[in-house]
């Protein structure tokens, strides 16, 4: 989806207003994951592997259940047995079978910090006291951490029953390649032999943490019926319950998960790590379980960007024209198949216009934590080895770096690297932008450089559901059930009091729970201003509509004939300010006072009346499921 | 485990509690007080989320052991606004967006309203080498320290009719 | 796990009592190395024995013209005494250069000392001020220089029941100066890469007449280099001589090659912030000569 080539003046939208959810946050009032409390609870505790690579031969927790205040003792013996399905939430794909093993670790650890035990108690040192006790008996195992390593003949295999995906005819043995993409066409090395020049280097980036400064916590009560409820922070909840239920083989429905307030994801925050945990915790203790990691828990044993070994050749012709590109990387997986080739392959070069191109990207599986999602997951390592060959290409060549991409840069209809069409992407009009801009030409100090890069992210569409209802005195309540990561209660709130033209501060924005709001993507890929922006937008207008209808019944005129303007409804033939949308008949005395000049058909001349509020209140809802970016396009 | 019995004073108000003789002082605001505005975000003193007064100097309360309280004051976040009027500082930080997630927030404005308190007038250098111990990983420091100076300007008009 | 006890005792015999009567009773000065180490779980002290509620332990005081620096004083308390960070500006910033302002209103010299860090910033400052503990023991008071007290990454000389119960800095000698330089990639909120710190005496006419120059994180410990010192006594601290400064610290630099540096980084930045450090410490010395 484009932006509208013109566009109508606002009043709201473009505005700074103070946000809904700030004065929580400089007072210490705002609730995060870690801060939240359950009536009865039990303090959790998780046993980690001092090894990188093991198999679990015994654990035994006999010690530990006997220790007064333990409530219960959990290993992955007490998660069910899946079947393995790949779900798609977050900005990835998983397999419920790893992020379960991830969850608590089944027959073997794969990292150092890898889950194996877990402990509720009735305090948080006795808990860890219990830890001491649990003894766990290991029968260690190679490992491997490096990405070439564990691609070597020979090196330890994480998984005896992973076979490269996307390789045909399927590998006849298992290996640490978790998955394999290409894409591209045309003829290389013949390109490359005939260009005016080539550059080729090798880019290696290490692992980088997501590093919010919330740490992971939870607290998980499970009822005698089965029912549950989850309180956590993270950039999704729906997927939060919908990861938990399948690791745990539960209906969803049964799992009411209410969203805190979240202290950073950057991406590292659409997956669980704890929640299953505490679910069975709270199942065999009787009594909610609150987990919570520590700095250096969070450092060992979650999703970090996956570091990378990345091979570029690049060539050109004289005039600077690209004429081939060969890419080939591999990407820390971590212990568990994560995600970023496809959008590494697919964002690595898909910026350019170029005749003959190969990108080949390989997860690697090895003895880290499993990589996860971290600001447009797998793009930024292989435009960052890109980039830097296209600055080595350019000085080669003679020709300004911004100029060099300039010419080369792609522009709607051109083919992206799957071979699909571009869409107006905007990368010709970002780089003249920064040509004009007075700090690309402004004269160098001493020890002061200039430089320009490019890369691209899809904005990822997903289903978003917004609740818009009217209260009785007209003001205006937003759910959505997208957690609010950087500000969105605000622009939720912005863009319904635009749709509806009333005051910002007539409009409040909540973030619903699992059980109060339809099904929502996770807030990520920069997708929740724009999926459920729309959605909020589309709801506001049927409340809008809905409005108008029943002005329109009420009044006896067609419904065109009522016209909606700076807040309230009216009939389209009266030309004298209109009464408030909503005002309740509690304050019928102000409503009177305004609405005595506004007639209530120009024809009758009567006293208008505030529409009944009692009937117009009810919510109006607007579930919007917006699918248009579907990205990466392939490779799943 | 013997608990220690420990009297202080919090935000104004004499406080007592019971605690672990390894329990920071952060566990027991949060946990046992309930004074949950301070944040835990490393425990070990490097983020500065848990930024509280103790006896008029702030510090990092994951590196204060709950019983050396015992007799001294304590401020915390949930002490910085008056009643319902918020300090300059958390005002200006709401007026230059100078949080996102917010989960650093309290430690920041503690912290700013500590040089506040002792000079009013800071330099932009001053006021970042001040919150150099403070980590914020969403918004970038340039609109916190924004708010400060525009605190500070505010806090100095306040006191100059006077 | 832990059955740690917390004691505040009142006097220096106290707090001797109670560490000799448990191996792993640990003092609390700051806290900011101790109780770090304890959440890890690289520590578990049977005893916590804060000393913050010994009468001294918290405050500059003169004995004489010399300073005394109770082993509780936190780092910022430092830059308050102006007599103290006028006589010696390197020591006061080393000890200033610690963490953030939170770490440095807890954090003390003699912690930073006894966590025996070789990348501690104070210590190079101390050793080259030529600062004395004063150690209490069962067997009553000695004194140390404060290079002796750490002996390897983490260990001190200190013996059983022991602990640094003040740092003695002498009187500022007429035409002293004192400097202290770090490297890091950070300016705040960093461990040293290398440090260096150079206390100098020059007399009427420019010449120096002693000096010390004492490193940070190029070894095991803090190094005291004497032939770098000697390098400069006799001269005005001329090319040539700063070039013997930086040649004799370099030949007294025996880094590790880690994340935060190299070994060929750390031997070349010694040398040159030893004689930076030489340069400040002379125009200090001269200033106020």
């Amino acid at each position: 989806m484009n932006a509208p080539e013109t566009m109508k003046p606002f009043r709201h939208i473009g505005t700074r207003p103070v946000r809904p959810d700030g004065v929580d946050k400089v007072t210490g009032r705002a609730l995060y994951s870690p801060d939240f409390k359950a009536p009865g609870m039990l303090w959790g505790a998780i046993l980690r592997s001092p090894h990188p690579h093991a198999r679990i031969v015994s654990i035994d927790t006999k010690k530990a259940e006997a220790l007064a205040g333990v409530k219960a003792v959990a290993t992955g013996r007490d998660m069910p047995t899946l079947e393995s399905l790949v779900m798609h939430v977050g900005e990835g794909a998983s397999d419920i079978v790893d992020v379960s093993h991830n969850c608590l670790a089944f027959d073997k650890v794969l990292y150092e910090g890898h889950a194996v035990a877990a402990v509720a108690a009735t305090s948080p040192e006795i808990a860890r006291e219990a830890l001491g006790l649990i003894a766990v008996e290991y029968e260690e195992l190679p490992f491997v951490l490096g990405l070439e390593e564990a691609l070597a003949e020979g090196a330890p295999v994480l998984h005896d029953n992973v076979f490269t995906k996307g390789v045909e005819p399927k590998p006849d043995k298992p290996s640490n390649a978790a998955m394999r993409v290409e894409m591209g066409g045309g003829d290389i090395e013949g390109a490359l032999a005939s260009a005016a020049a080539t550059v080729s280097g090798r880019y290696t980036l290490q692992p980088v943490h997501q590093g919010y400064i919330e740490p992971h916590a939870c607290v998980a009560s499970w009822n005698g019926d089965g029912q549950a409820q989850i309180w956590t922070s993270s950039q999704g909840h729906f997927a939060v319950r919908s990861l938990t239920a399948s690791v745990l083989a539960m209906p969803q429905a049964d799992i009411r998960v209410t969203p805190l307030e979240i202290g950073g994801g950057f991406g590292g925050k659409t997956t669980i790590y704890l929640e299953p945990v505490a679910m069975v915790l709270s199942k065999k203790s009787g009594r909610p379980v609150r987990l919570a990691m520590t700095r250096e828990e969070v450092f060992r044993a979650t999703g970090p960007a996956p570091g990378a070994v990345i091979d570029v050749r690049l060539g050109a012709a004289a005039d600077g024209t690209l004429v081939a590109v060969d890419v080939q990387f591999l990407y820390h997986s971590g212990a568990f198949t994560a995600n970023d080739a496809g959008a590494g392959v697919a964002s690595a070069i898909g910026h350019y216009r170029i005749a003959n191109t190969r990108v080949v990207g390989t997860e690697v599986l090895c003895n880290r934590p499993a990589a996860k999602a971290y600001r447009a997951p797998g793009a930024p390592q292989v435009n960052f080895a890109v980039e830097s060959a296209m600055d080595e290409l350019a000085a080669r060549l003679g020709i300004d770096p911004l100029d060099f991409r300039l010419k080369n840069a792609a522009a709607e209809g051109d083919p992206q690297t799957s071979g699909l069409p571009w869409g107006r992407i905007g990368y010709i009009e970002c780089l003249e932008a920064a040509k004009a801009h007075p700090h690309w030409s402004a004269p160098l100090g001493p020890n002061q450089g200039r430089g320009v890069a490019g890369g691209y992210w899809g904005n990822y569409g997903g289903p978003s559901t917004v609740n818009v209802s009217v209260a009785e005195d007209g003001t205006i309540t937003v759910a959505t059930g997208s957690p609010d990561i950087g500000g969105s209660r605000a622009s939720m709130a912005i863009m319904a009091a635009e749709v509806l033209d009333v005051p910002y501060e007539q409009v409040r924005a909540v973030v619903a729970d699992t059980a109060s709001i339809g099904v929502s993507m996770v807030t990520g890929g920069s997708r929740t201003t724009f999926a459920t922006g729309m959605a909020t937008v589309q709801a506001a207008g049927e409340v809008k509509r809905l409005l108008r209808e029943r002005a329109a019944r009420m009044w006896g005129v067609a419904t065109d004939q009522v016209e909606w303007r700076s807040g309230p409804a009216m009939s389209a033939s009266c030309a004298t300010p209109p009464f408030r949308m909503s005002a309740p008949r509690s304050t019928r005395t102000t409503s009177k006072a305004r609405s005595r000049a506004a007639p209530r058909r120009a024809s009758a001349g009567r006293s208008t009346r505030p529409i009944s509020t009692a009937r117009t209140a009810g919510s109006i809802t607007r579930a919007s499921s917006i699918t248009g970016c579907r990205w990466p396009p392939t490779c799943r | 485990m013997t608990k220690i019995h420990v009297s202080t004073t919090v935000n104004g108000d004499a406080a007592e509690f019971l605690c672990e003789p390894a329990s920071s002082l952060l566990d027991v605001l949060r946990d046992t007080l309930g004074l949950t505005g301070s944040k835990e975000g490393c425990g070990s003193g490097d983020c500065g989320a848990c930024t509280v007064m103790l006896d008029g100097e702030m510090v990092c309360s994951c590196l204060v052991l709950a019983a050396e309280a015992e007799g001294r004051t304590v401020a915390t976040i949930e002490g910085v606004a008056e009643g319902s009027v918020l300090h300059p500082v958390q005002q200006k930080f709401l007026e230059h967006a100078a949080l996102q997630c917010g989960f650093c927030t309290p430690g920041f404005i503690v912290a700013a309203k500590a040089l506040l308190d002792r000079n009013p007038n800071p330099t932009e250098t001053e006021v970042r080498y001040w919150l150099a111990g403070n980590l914020c990983r969403c918004t970038g420091y340039d609109k916190i320290v924004r708010a400060v100076m525009a605190a500070a300007a505010e806090l100095r008009q306040e006191r100059t009719p006077a | 796990m832990s059955s740690t006890t917390y004691h505040a005792p009142g006097t220096v015999e106290d707090a001797v009592a109670l560490l000799s009567a448990d191996p792993t009773a640990r003092p609390l000065g700051g806290g900011t190395d101790l109780i770090v180490q304890m959440r890890s779980g690289r520590l578990n002290p049977g005893a916590i024995i804060d000393l913050k509620r010994i009468e001294g332990m918290n405050g500059v005081r003169r004995a004489g013209d010399a300073f005394v620096i109770g082993a509780a004083t936190p780092c910022t308390a430092l830059k308050a005494d102006a007599a103290l960070a006028a006589a010696w500006p390197g020591v006061v910033e080393a000890a200033n250069l610690i963490g953030s302002v939170q770490v440095r209103n807890r954090a003390t010299m003699a912690g930073n000392l006894c966590n025996a860090s070789p990348a501690a910033d104070s210590v190079p400052a101390l050793a080259a001020a030529g600062a004395i503990c004063v150690v209490a023991g069962p067997s009553g008071l000695r004194e140390v220089p404060a290079e002796a007290i750490p002996v390897s990454p983490g260990k001190t000389s200190l013996g059983a029941g022991e602990f640094v119960v003040e740092i003695r800095l002498p009187a500022k000698p007429a035409g002293g100066g004192d400097a202290y330089l770090r490297s890091t990639p950070r300016t705040e909120m960093d461990i040293a890469v290398v440090g260096a710190g150079v206390s100098l005496v020059l007399d009427g006419e420019g010449t120096c007449t002693s000096a010390r120059v004492a490193l940070g994180a190029v070894g095991p410990t803090v190094v005291l280099v004497e032939e770098a010192g000697a390098a400069l006594v006799g001269t005005k601290l001329d090319d040539n001589a700063l070039a013997a400064l930086s040649q004799a610290v370099q030949a007294a630099s025996h880094p590790i090659d880690d994340k935060r540096g190299t070994v060929s980084y750390r031997k070349a930045m010694a040398g040159v912030l030893a004689r930076r450090a030489a340069l400040i410490a002379a125009s200090r010395a001269g200033a106020k000569a």
